[in-house]
């Protein structure tokens, strides 16, 4: 049996690493994909007080922090029973847009841009931000870096760091916004706005009005067949910081639709022996294995999982593009894995549409920032979209509001055994007898999970955006034949 | 990102136990990347490179001028990376809290290594494993044996490993002090002593504080920060809400305070004062509107997870190290 062992890839919040397992013939047989790190912020989050955990797990992401910071905080509320004032949920979901605009800005330039304006097969030296600008210029690179420090800049001012935020406290946030601050928020939203609607021309232009890479969308070895997850508002319109998950199966149809702290009836988790990450699934279906379809109880918990799994976006110019896409690829629910990357862009104009509303709304500079405290804290969930997926926070606290048990289902983990499959899948329709395994092929193969935006991405989230590859061709033996590798 | 100039800087980015904030912090110099870029070849950053582990084995020894190695000592694979840095660059500096103090995830040596993987992989309440199965770093499948490292019970800082000669503070560092040393480095200046923290000041934080300050003896109890209203402009410690800022060094730009949210040490200690919990003992008893010392300590034991909070960024290379199993 010939193995080749893909490490280091990067990380999901550390490393990540593939093992593609074929048949003497050079088939495809198996592929696992394994993450080799753990860190159990579950575990020593105990003994801290509750208030200081919002603080503790943005240290799990550097790349999504604020994700972390706003399920946390949310999980916090419920513990002390409160809900937060309006106008520190209204500060709270500003900050969020920004921070959606940062990261999803960051991941289609500096990441998915690459596979698709340099060109998949392009050369690797070249297949990366910087390659990005010299096709389209360093007026309009410089002009995403600007977009991307705005939103920086934003979160920054509202929360402390940009990076390693602050803004959260029981009930609330504990910093306002002046009429100044504010008007210069409003003024980068609008900026915002119009770069959203840019980036999703620019996808027009190169990806949908090339014939070669919609046939890669739609008819390459990318597709999976799975169940949908999203937040959604009352009306079932994407929300990121607030709402009901709903789940959608392979057909589009409702499959549930929980509260926050209903999720341990419609989500578990499974341990393989080989990874140090868990593997999510649809507990009322159960785990049916590593297999697609209507049956498993494998789902995605991405951008196209939750246009997917609602009815539709919020904002006028979101919802303009979110029909164009559905038209456009054959109607819901869309199963293209690397929609995601358009499905990324919608939400990022979203984001920006609705931090544009956010930051004009006359009660985001109210003064009113923290509830008021009169219950004995006790236990609380929290749910908020991450970038990267349906981010889940828990904490149990005593009667002083100090940890007793914590308990988080992060973004990525959903998407584990997807990827897994994902991978596999690519690995099967592009490896086979005769063909010469290649930088290209490699391309190829990381392009499966780099639409899902995980977290071990966090890479080519930054500059410039390429993965570090090496493929070991084994002999069944295990000795080394030979290595491709890409450099930089 | 190389070019074919040899006169340029070589240098490395690697991440250990890390979050990728470090990184992000290298990001986040936005339009000055492309003069980081311009000055330095970068030969090895696995967020954004294509060279891997092979790549940097074949290095010849001290060929990277200087690596920049963030994030804790948490596996055997951290640890082979920080000995095989070593052993190939002139310049190794622990960037970020996690490597220079064992940072947030060395608050893992509270518990051990078997509490964690029983509350993660068994325990929690969404987790369904009723065989108890447990990642293992040697597993046999049906097509062949996988590995993961090894996951250690000790969370360790990168100069409890390998020897580091420059340490740059913060959780994550702030990106103008990266380009500050960046450009010291550049420019070809003599560098301090080894073994020297850069990018940080030697002052504590309270120097650089725009809160007011009164010097009394004020405090009759420490509080929560949600049980009283920050008044937003006095001293957190003089309103009895705890804050690192004395026994934390300057250079952070006071983001937290800016944001009225006490400091929580990333810095790490001031030169004076290495253990930052013996320099907040004697800080917060200057504050405490108390001269019995029974008294005290009494005032003192109100503070919520004084170990947690006083260490939050440096366990590892703290006085305590960690929990005794």
């Amino acid at each position: 049996m010939k193995r080749y062992t893909i490490d280091p890839i990067t990380r999901l919040e550390g490393h990540g690493k593939i093992e593609i397992f074929c048949t003497d013939d050079g088939d495809v047989e198996n592929v696992y994909f394994q993450v080799p790190e753990l860190r159990g912020f579950e575990k020593f989050c105990e003994g801290r007080p509750v208030e200081e955990v919002s603080q503790i797990v943005t240290k799990i992401c550097g790349v999504c922090p604020g994700c972390h910071h706003m399920a946390s905080g949310k999980a916090i509320d419920a513990v002390f029973g409160v809900r937060p004032t309006a106008t520190a949920a209204k500060l709270r979901e500003l900050f969020y847009m920004a921070h959606f605009v940062h990261s999803h800005t960051a991941h289609f330039y500096a990441l998915a841009a690459p596979d698709f304006v340099v060109g998949p097969t392009a050369p690797k030296g070249e297949r990366n931000i910087l390659g990005v600008i010299g096709k389209v210029g360093v007026e309009i690179g410089t002009e995403v870096i600007k977009q991307r420090r705005f939103a920086q800049e934003i979160q920054a001012l509202l929360a402390g760091h940009q990076t390693h935020c602050v803004m959260n406290t029981p009930g609330g946030v504990k910093r306002g916004l002046s009429e100044e601050e504010r008007r210069d928020v409003e003024e980068k939203a609008r900026g915002f706005v119009e770069f959203g609607k840019f980036s999703l021309k620019i996808f027009d232009d190169v990806v949908l009005k090339n014939k070669t890479y919609v046939d890669i969308i739609l008819n390459g070895p990318y597709s999976l067949t799975l169940h949908s997850m999203g937040l959604v508002d009352d009306d079932n319109k994407v929300n990121f910081y607030d709402g009901k998950v709903r789940v959608v199966d392979t057909s589009g149809k409702e499959h549930c639709k929980y509260a926050p702290e209903e999720y341990r009836d419609f989500v578990a988790e499974r341990v393989e022996p080989w990874s140090y990450l868990k593997f999510p699934y649809l507990k009322k279906i159960g785990w049916k294995g590593f297999v697609d379809g209507q049956d498993s109880g494998v789902y995605h918990a991405t951008p196209l999982s939750r246009l997917n799994a609602a009815d539709g976006m919020a904002t006028p110019h979101a919802q303009e593009a979110y029909e164009k896409m559905y038209e456009t690829l054959g109607g819901k629910p869309v199963h293209a894995t690397l929609a995601m990357h358009w499905a990324r862009l919608i939400e990022l104009l979203y984001s920006a549409e609705r931090c544009l509303e956010l930051a004009k709304d006359p009660e985001i500079t109210g003064t009113d920032l923290r509830a008021k405290l009169d219950k004995t804290p006790s236990e609380g969930v929290g749910i908020v979209e991450a970038q990267r997926g349906t981010l889940t926070h828990h904490y149990w606290t005593d009667k002083n509001g100090i940890v007793e048990k914590a308990n988080i289902v992060v973004g990525t983990t959903n998407n584990n055994a997807a990827i897994c499959m994902s991978l596999k899948k690519a690995a099967q329709g592009i490896i086979k007898k005769g063909v010469e395994v290649d930088d290209g092929i490699l391309n190829m193969i990381e392009m499966a999970f780099r639409a899902y935006d995980p977290c071990f991405s966090c890479a080519t989230h930054s500059l410039p955006g390429q993965m570090p590859m090496a493929v070991n061709f084994r002999d069944p033996n295990g000795h080394l034949l030979r290595t491709i590798r890409r450099d930089g | 990102m190389s070019s074919a100039s040899k006169e340029k800087l070589k240098m490395a980015v690697y991440w250990g136990a890390a979050c990728g904030g470090c990184c992000v912090s290298v990001l986040d110099v936005h339009e000055k990347l492309f003069d980081v870029v311009a000055a330095a070849d970068l030969v090895f950053w696995p967020i954004a490179l294509d060279t891997k582990y092979a790549d940097v084995e074949a290095m010849a020894d001290k060929s990277i001028d200087i690596t920049l190695y963030n994030g804790a000592v948490r596996n055997s694979e951290n640890e082979h990376l920080a000995h095989l840095l070593r052993q190939k660059s002139k310049v190794l500096v622990a960037y970020g809290a996690c490597a220079q103090l064992g940072g947030i995830p060395g608050l893992a040596n509270f518990t051990t290594k078997e509490d964690l993987f029983r509350r993660v992989y068994e325990e929690t309440e969404s987790t369904v494993n009723p065989d108890k199965v447990r990642p293992q770093p040697e597993v046999k499948v049906d097509e062949g044996t996988l590995e993961i490292p090894v996951f250690y019970n000790d969370v360790r800082a990168l100069d409890q490993v390998v020897d580091v000669d420059y340490y740059i503070p913060g959780c994550p560092p702030q990106s103008e002090r990266l380009l500050e040393v960046f450009g010291l480095i550049v420019s070809g200046a003599e560098l301090p002593p080894r073994g020297s923290v850069i990018g940080a000041q030697a002052k504590p934080l309270c120097d650089e504080c725009e809160r007011k300050k009164t010097d009394e003896k004020l405090v009759k109890r420490f509080y929560r920060p949600w049980e009283i209203q920050d008044d937003g402009e006095t001293c957190f410690i003089e309103q009895g809400i705890l804050c690192m800022g004395p026994a934390t060094r300057a250079g952070c730009g006071h983001r937290c305070l800016n944001a009225n949210s006490p400091c929580r040490g990333c810095y790490g200690p001031t030169p004076d004062m290495p253990d930052p919990g013996a320099k907040m003992m004697s800080a917060i008893a200057t504050s405490i509107d108390a001269n019995d010392p029974a008294d005290i300590e009494k005032i003192i034991e109100n503070i919520a997870d004084v170990a947690g909070t006083f260490y939050r960024f440096s366990l590892p290379k703290s006085i305590i190290r960690r929990k005794l199993t």
